[in-house]
């Protein structure tokens, strides 16, 4: 696994990405700058948590129009695994990478918790290292994180099991109070996936659970799944090769 | 080219839910102002801008509204273009 890390004025989150990628994993992670124009050699982007832009306007709003944006465009454009985590998913969203929007929390603070989340959808390639259902303890630390869409595409969403992570309660259930759902999202929406499975984006922080010493390591399963699905692919291809 | 003050208004989209609006609500009610029904919170945006006419100015706020300004799936806008200036 070869990652680039987007690193945007106000990212936060960046070093914890690359140390979970680098350190925790064994694998190679470099940073791109948001003023350059291309990634490089990479089969994973991601887009970091933070601020981009101190969130003036809205969340990713300005950050979606940096230069390294149309780059990112073509790398998911062309099938390449790119993974959005809070700011980063707002940026998809901004982006129309991720349908939907996020806005302010429905308590309307800033929300630095740990939450549970159930993993809804454990066939894609960044979650296959869950079992369906799982439920997952990890980091949320945003102030618009609250998920809305329209009716018709939360639908389309659910039906096509591009919901990937949910909020829930102790209990596991998706409930609709600040216990099971404490930004307020629609259907408890805390992460999805694009239609062709390799655009995520995702509110809460796998990269801040990945070591005991974190609390957690519920989140090292979204870099081992990225991770496992990249090696196969480079072994599929290298199969191919041989046989030709 | 003529100098044009144009103002956006930002707004969430109805049936959306705005939490600012209603704890800005539950406020005014606490100081018994019963009769506020529903409160909305949005932006305002003033940009001064060269056009050539007052349609082009509205034209071109219009894209800046649907790139940039206001996000359609959770914000409506709504554009006054100010008479010409200097």
């Amino acid at each position: 696994m070869n990652a680039a890390i987007v690193t945007f004025p106000g990212s936060n989150c960046d070093y914890d990405c690359f140390k979970a990628i680098t350190d925790v994993l064994g694998c190679e992670a470099r940073f791109v700058w948001h003023r350059e124009t291309a990634i490089g050699e990479a089969n994973l982007v991601i887009l970091p948590g933070g601020f981009s832009y101190g969130d003036y306007l809205r969340a990713g709003a300005i950050a979606r129009f940096s230069p390294i944006m149309p780059a990112v465009q073509r790398f998911a454009a062309d099938g390449g695994l790119l993974l959005g985590i809070c700011n980063g998913f707002q940026i998809l969203c901004e982006a129309h990478l991720l349908p939907g929007a996020l806005i302010r929390n429905r308590p309307l603070r800033f929300l630095g918790q740990r939450v549970r989340l159930r993993v809804e959808n454990a066939d894609t390639p960044f979650t296959s290292a869950y079992s369906p259902g799982q439920i997952l303890d990890l980091h949320i630390a945003h102030g618009e994180g609250s998920y809305v869409a329209d009716t018709a595409t939360l639908d389309a969403l659910e039906a096509d099991q591009r919901v990937v992570f949910r909020y829930v309660n102790a209990q596991g259930e998706a409930t609709d109070d600040d216990d099971g759902n404490p930004n307020g999202s629609m259907r408890n929406i805390a992460g999805i996936i694009n239609e062709a499975g390799n655009v995520l984006g995702l509110m809460p922080h796998p990269e801040r659970a990945v070591e005991v010493l974190l609390g957690s390591t519920d989140g090292l399963g979204l870099f081992t799944s990225l991770r496992d699905h990249i090696e196969a692919a480079q072994l599929d291809d290298a199969v191919a090769a041989g046989a030709s | 080219m003529n100098a044009y003050t144009v103002e956006v208004r930002i707004t969430p989209r109805p049936g959306l839910l705005d939490p600012q609006g209603k704890a800005i609500q539950h406020a005014l009610r606490s100081l018994e102002f019963d009769e506020v029904d529903e409160v909305r919170v949005g932006r305002l945006l003033r940009l001064e801008l060269l056009a050539d006419s007052v349609e082009g100015a509205q034209r071109a706020t219009e894209e800046m509204c649907r790139k940039l300004l206001a996000n359609p799936v959770t914000e409506d806008f709504e554009i006054t273009v100010g008479g010409r200036r200097g």
